[in-house]
């Protein structure tokens, strides 16, 4: 699509990272998701110069969607198409919220703040994650809590909560989806 | 909360998924459909009376050839539009070229036909009700087709939207062909493409609402 000058070495080899990650291969996910999260922040950031606090949060919201999203890869499709439409939509989305709300609160702001601040590290996303984790029931927050911050399996976390191996799955799935949208701020 | 740390709970016992969901998503979609939709033509309309002897007539099958290539090419399109970063490319070939064989049959017939008979080679004697009851019977389509979709990752909405009720319209005709008694490719190049739109374009209105995630 309209993305450029990314190097195809670094597709091929978040291809790769995806691929082995898609076929259950942890350490090889965590990788695809921590590089894929630099060049995201680059990507928002070019596209936010006038949002700079949105950055983190939009990118944070963009890797839970690559992540609830990954089987809809299909592994011949090129991944920067791939992760690039689902960055843009995201993006779309922000947009479309904020035009609407900026139209009843403020006047469209047209003043050059591009050279106000320059911040080359990330901003820590202004919501945390375990105040997020709150606002979900138990039978999603249990299994998120278990499995993807104490890292149990979805048999220990099953033993721990007492919980169903398939409902533990099916709270951790729904619960992310649910943060997407306590991110996104639709609830 | 920093990415790294959202990285590291996303990877975390993230497990190996499921190849082919897609497709399997819209094999029991349009199962479903199928099934939804004959179950409404048996119990509402009924499976045409002659059913044996018009199965030995060419139009018969050059009708259903029609609409099956049309829904082969309309589930082709929506399982593109369902993933992020695909586009339609050949797909939208793949849709036209049922629609423009079937009009250049019509253009035959009709040139071909008696003046006096062109009126009734193209409205038959089910034009009021043919594109509303290929609506009708898309129903179960559409709900299952809309279910597919919402589990994958649509980023054009109103066009996906569309995408799965014109599905859902191609699904509806094919059952309505084994009812419907019209033999004439005129008929067959106009009101079932308009009894299509129907649906698709009801799910080019409710695609953006129903289809974000």
């Amino acid at each position: 699509m309209e993305e450029q000058g990314r190097p195809s070495a670094s597709e091929e080899r978040l291809r790769n990272l995806l691929v082995r990650g898609l076929g259950g291969d942890a350490p090889a996910y965590h990788a695809f998701l921590q590089e894929l999260s630099a060049y995201l922040r680059a990507f928002l950031r070019r596209r936010l110069v006038r949002l700079p606090d949105e950055v983190e949060d939009l990118l944070q919201e963009s890797m839970l969607a690559v992540h609830n999203q990954r089987h809809t890869y299909d592994t011949n499709q090129p991944l920067t198409a791939w992760v690039h439409a689902i960055a843009k939509y995201k993006l779309v989305d922000l947009l479309r919220r904020r035009a609407s709300r900026d139209l009843l609160t403020d006047p469209l702001d047209n003043t050059l703040d591009v050279l106000a601040a320059s911040d080359t590290e990330a901003a820590d996303a202004r919501r945390d994650v375990r105040k997020l984790l709150e606002q979900l029931p138990d039978r999603q927050r249990l299994p998120i809590v278990h499995m993807k911050l104490e890292g149990l399996s979805v048999a220990e976390a099953a033993r721990v909560t007492g919980m169903s191996e398939s409902a533990v799955k099916v709270g951790v799935h729904r619960g992310l989806k649910a943060l997407a949208s306590i991110i996104r701020g639709d609830t | 909360m920093r990415t790294d740390d959202l990285v590291t709970m996303l990877a975390t016992g993230a497990g190996a998924v499921e190849p082919n969901q897609a497709a399997r998503r819209y094999a029991t979609a349009t199962g479903f459909g199928v099934l939804g939709g004959a179950m409404l033509m048996v119990s509402l309309l009924g499976v045409r009376a002659d059913i044996a002897a018009a199965a030995l007539q060419p139009m018969f099958w050059v009708k259903l050839a029609f609409v099956a290539s049309l829904a082969a090419a309309s589930l082709l399109a929506a399982a593109r539009l369902s993933r992020p970063g695909r586009r339609l490319a050949w797909a939208t070939g793949a849709l036209a070229a049922p629609v423009i064989a079937i009009w250049l049959l019509s253009a035959v017939a009709l040139l071909q036909a008696d003046p006096a008979q062109r009126e009734a080679l193209f409205y038959g004697e089910t034009s009021d009700s043919c594109p509303l009851l290929i609506a009708l019977l898309a129903a179960p389509a559409f709900v299952a087709v809309m279910w597919a979709m919402r589990g994958l990752a649509p980023t054009r909405l109103r066009l996906a939207g569309a995408g799965a009720g014109l599905l859902a319209g191609t699904v509806g005709a094919l059952v309505y062909s084994l009812h419907c008694p019209e033999s004439g490719a005129p008929f067959i190049g106009f009101w079932y493409p308009l009894g299509m739109l129907i649906p698709t374009a009801f799910g080019a209105v409710l695609g953006p609402s129903l289809l974000r995630w």
